[in-house]
C-alpha cells in the first residue's frame, strides 16, 4: 500500500488551490495514508485545518519555522527529506506550481532517486502519464529502482477533492541544519481582485495582437463583465504588455477553465499546451488563418476592438 | 570565476512533433535539431557576465550524441570559450545529467553554473535543482535578472505569484527563463572562429559517473485530440451559443 507525503503550499494561512488537486492525484495510487504537509512561520493554524478538510486527507502535519516564513525549496527540501525518512513514505507529491517544480527535484537528488515531472494519470504505484514536447506526446513512464516514488502533479488534469472526515493536525518540528546560502529578500506580486488565474471557470487571454498595455484593458473589461481571470500569450509578456505571472503555455501556467476566450492569439504551440485540457476553447482573431482556430470549438474572424466591446454589450 | 553552461541538443521549437505509429517514441528522422531555447539564453548570460568581468570564462558542455557537437559550435560562435562533450549514445536524464554537472564543477573548479530551466523535449524541468542539491549549494530558478556583488548574487524569479528576489551565496546553479535576456545572433566571422575553438570529448566512465535510475519510458502516444469546432458568423451568434452551452 502506498503512502504518500504531499508538499503542501498555503500563503499567510490561506492554503494553496493546488493541494485539493494533489489529493485526488494521490487517492488514484489506492494510498492508505495521505499526509499533507505544511511548512511555514506561524500561521499555520487555519491552512491547516482547511487541508485536513480535504477528502481523503489522513493526516496534517505542521512545521512552523522562522525560516519557512517565505519557504525556498533549498531550505523546504531537507525538511520534506527529513519527513519523509521518518514516516517511511513510499511516494512525495507536490504541485506543479513555481515552488513545487523548484522543490520536488531538489527533494529526488538529495534521496537519489528520479522524479516523474506533471503527472497526468496514474497507472500504478510506480507507473504515470506525462507530457512531453509541449503535450504533443505523451509518455508512460515506470519509475525504476525501489526508492521513493517523488513527482509533481499536473494541476489542469485533477479537479480538486471536496471536503470529507476532518483528519488530525500535528505540530512537528525537525532537527535538520538549514542551509544559509539561500536567503529571501522580496516579492513583487500584481495586486489584483479579479479571479485567480489557474483555478478560474472562465479565462480570458490576449495576445499579441492586442498590440500595447495601454489597449489591454479591453481584454480587462471584457474579463470583468463575464467575471474570468485574465491571462496572456508569451508574446504579449515578452512585449511588456502585462506581467509575467499571466503568462499561459508550456512554460507559464498550464491552466483547464470551462471557458477559455484567446484574443489576437495566433495558437502556437507553446501556447497549446497550456490550454488543452480547457472545456470550451473561443477563439477571436482577425486572421482567419491562425493556428488557434485549428483548436478552438468556436471561432470569431474580426477585430478584437470592435467585437469586444460588442460581446461585452451583448452578455 | 569559471562558468559552466549546459547545452541540449534538441528538435527546434518550430517542428511540430510526430509520435510514431508504433508508439515507440516521436519521429526524429531528418527533424531541424537546435539548442534548446533556454540553454541559448543560459549561454548568453553567462558571456555577458563575463563580459562584464564578473566572470574569466565560460565552459559549455553537452551531454549526449556526437552529433551535439553542432549545438556546442553554435555555443562557442556565440562566444563561449571552450566545449565538453561528455558522450553517450543513450539519452541521459535529469538525475544523471546532473551527476556529470557535479563532476565537472568539481574538475574545472567552477565558481557557477547557468542551465536552461527546461528542456523543451522531455520539458521535465529538473537538472538545475537536482545539481544543486547534489552540490550542496544553492538554487535560482526561473531567473529573470541576475546580478552579482562579489560572493554573492541577487536573482530575481519568475515565480507564479509575480517576481521573487532572493539572494544566493556562490557557487550556486541558476536556472535561465524566458525574459533572463535576449541571445544574441551569430555572425559568419564567428562560427568560422568557434571551428578552432577547443572541445573536449569525455565518457561517463571518464567522470566516473554511474547512470543513476531513470524514468523508462513504456509507450508514447499522440494527445487526445480536440474535437474540430466551428467559426460563427458574429458577436451574437457567439453570445448565444456560449448561452447556450450554459457557459455565459
Amino acid at each position: 500500500m502506498s503512502k504518500v507525503l504531499i508538499i503542501g503550499e498555503q500563503t499567510g494561512g490561506v492554503l494553496g488551490q493546488a493541494v485539493g488537486r494533489v489529493v485526488a492525484c494521490a487517492k488514484e495510487l489506492k494510498a492508505s495514508e495521505v499526509v499533507v504537509a505544511l511548512f511555514g512561520a506561524g500561521d499555520l493554524a487555519s491552512a491547516a485545518d482547511a487541508a485536513a478538510a480535504l477528502d481523503g486527507v489522513t493526516r496534517v502535519v505542521t512545521v512552523d519555522n522562522p525560516a519557512n516564513d517565505h519557504p525556498l525549496a533549498a531550505l523546504v527540501a531537507p525538511q520534506v527529506v527529513a519527513l519523509a525518512q521518518q514516516g517511511g513514505y513510499s511516494h512525495i507529491l507536490g504541485s506543479n506550481s513555481s515552488f513545487g517544480k523548484d522543490t520536488l527535484p531538489r527533494v529526488a537528488a538529495l534521496l537519489g532517486v528520479p522524479q516523474v515531472t506533471d503527472i497526468m494519470l496514474v497507472l500504478g504505484e510506480r507507473s504515470f502519464k506525462r507530457p512531453t514536447y509541449a503535450g504533443n506526446a505523451i509518455v508512460t513512464v515506470e519509475v525504476a529502482g525501489d526508492g521513493v516514488v517523488c513527482g509533481t502533479v499536473r494541476s489542469a488534469s485533477y479537479p480538486a477533492v471536496g471536503n470529507g472526515d476532518k483528519a488530525p493536525v500535528e505540530a512537528v518540528s525537525l532537527d535538520v541544519a538549514l542551509p544559509s546560502h539561500t536567503r529571501y529578500i522580496s516579492q513583487e506580486t500584481s495586486k489584483s481582485d479579479r479571479p485567480d488565474l489557474q483555478s478560474a471557470p472562465k479565462v480570458v487571454s490576449g495576445g499579441r495582437g492586442v498590440g500595447s498595455a495601454e489597449n489591454f484593458k479591453v481584454i480587462f473589461s471584457f474579463a470583468d463583465k463575464i467575471g474570468a481571470a485574465v491571462g496572456a500569450s508569451r508574446a504579449a509578456v515578452d512585449a511588456g504588455f502585462v506581467p509575467n505571472e499571466m503568462q499561459v503555455g508550456q512554460t507559464g501556467k498550464i491552466i483547464a477553465p470551462g471557458l477559455y476566450v484567446a484574443v489576437g492569439i495566433s495558437g502556437a504551440i507553446q501556447h497549446l499546451a497550456g490550454i488543452k485540457d480547457a472545456g470550451t476553447i473561443v477563439a477571436i482573431n482577425k486572421d482567419e488563418e491562425a493556428p488557434i482556430f485549428e483548436v478552438a470549438d468556436l471561432g470569431l474572424v474580426g477585430d478584437l476592438f470592435q467585437l469586444l466591446p460588442e460581446l461585452e454589450k451583448l452578455v | 570565476m569559471k562558468i559552466l553552461v549546459g547545452v541540449k541538443r534538441v528538435v527546434d521549437y518550430n517542428v511540430r512533433v510526430q509520435v510514431k505509429p508504433d508508439g515507440s517514441g516521436v519521429a526524429l528522422d531528418g527533424v531541424k535539431m537546435s539548442v534548446n531555447p533556454f540553454d541559448e539564453i543560459a549561454v548568453e548570460e553567462a558571456l555577458r557576465l563575463r563580459e562584464a568581468g564578473k566572470a574569466t570564462e565560460v565552459v559549455v558542455v553537452s551531454i549526449g550524441p556526437v552529433a551535439a557537437q553542432e549545438q556546442l559550435r553554435t555555443a562557442l560562435a556565440m562566444g563561449a570559450d571552450r566545449a565538453i562533450l561528455v558522450e553517450s549514445a543513450e539519452a541521459c536524464q535529469s538525475l544523471t545529467v546532473a551527476r556529470v554537472f557535479a563532476k565537472l564543477v568539481e574538475k574545472e573548479q567552477a565558481g557557477l553554473v547557468i542551465l536552461g530551466k527546461q528542456a523543451i523535449d522531455d520539458d521535465a524541468g529538473q537538472t538545475p535543482q537536482m545539481l544543486a542539491a547534489l552540490l550542496g549549494c544553492a538554487q535560482a530558478s526561473y531567473a529573470s535578472k541576475v546580478e552579482i556583488n562579489g560572493n554573492s548574487m541577487r536573482v530575481t524569479q519568475e515565480v507564479d505569484a509575480g517576481l521573487q528576489t532572493i539572494d544566493v551565496d556562490l557557487p550556486a546553479v541558476i536556472s535561465a527563463d524566458l525574459r533572463l535576456n535576449e541571445p544574441r545572433y551569430v555572425k559568419l566571422p564567428d562560427i568560422m572562429k568557434a571551428k578552432k575553438k577547443p572541445m573536449d570529448t569525455l565518457s561517463l566512465a571518464d567522470l566516473g559517473v554511474e547512470p543513476a535510475a531513470a524514468l523508462k519510458v513504456v509507450k508514447t502516444e499522440a494527445p487526445a485530440a480536440r474535437g474540430g469546432g466551428r467559426k460563427v458568423a458574429s458577436a451574437e451568434e457567439l453570445v448565444k451559443e456560449l448561452k447556450n452551452k450554459g457557459l455565459l
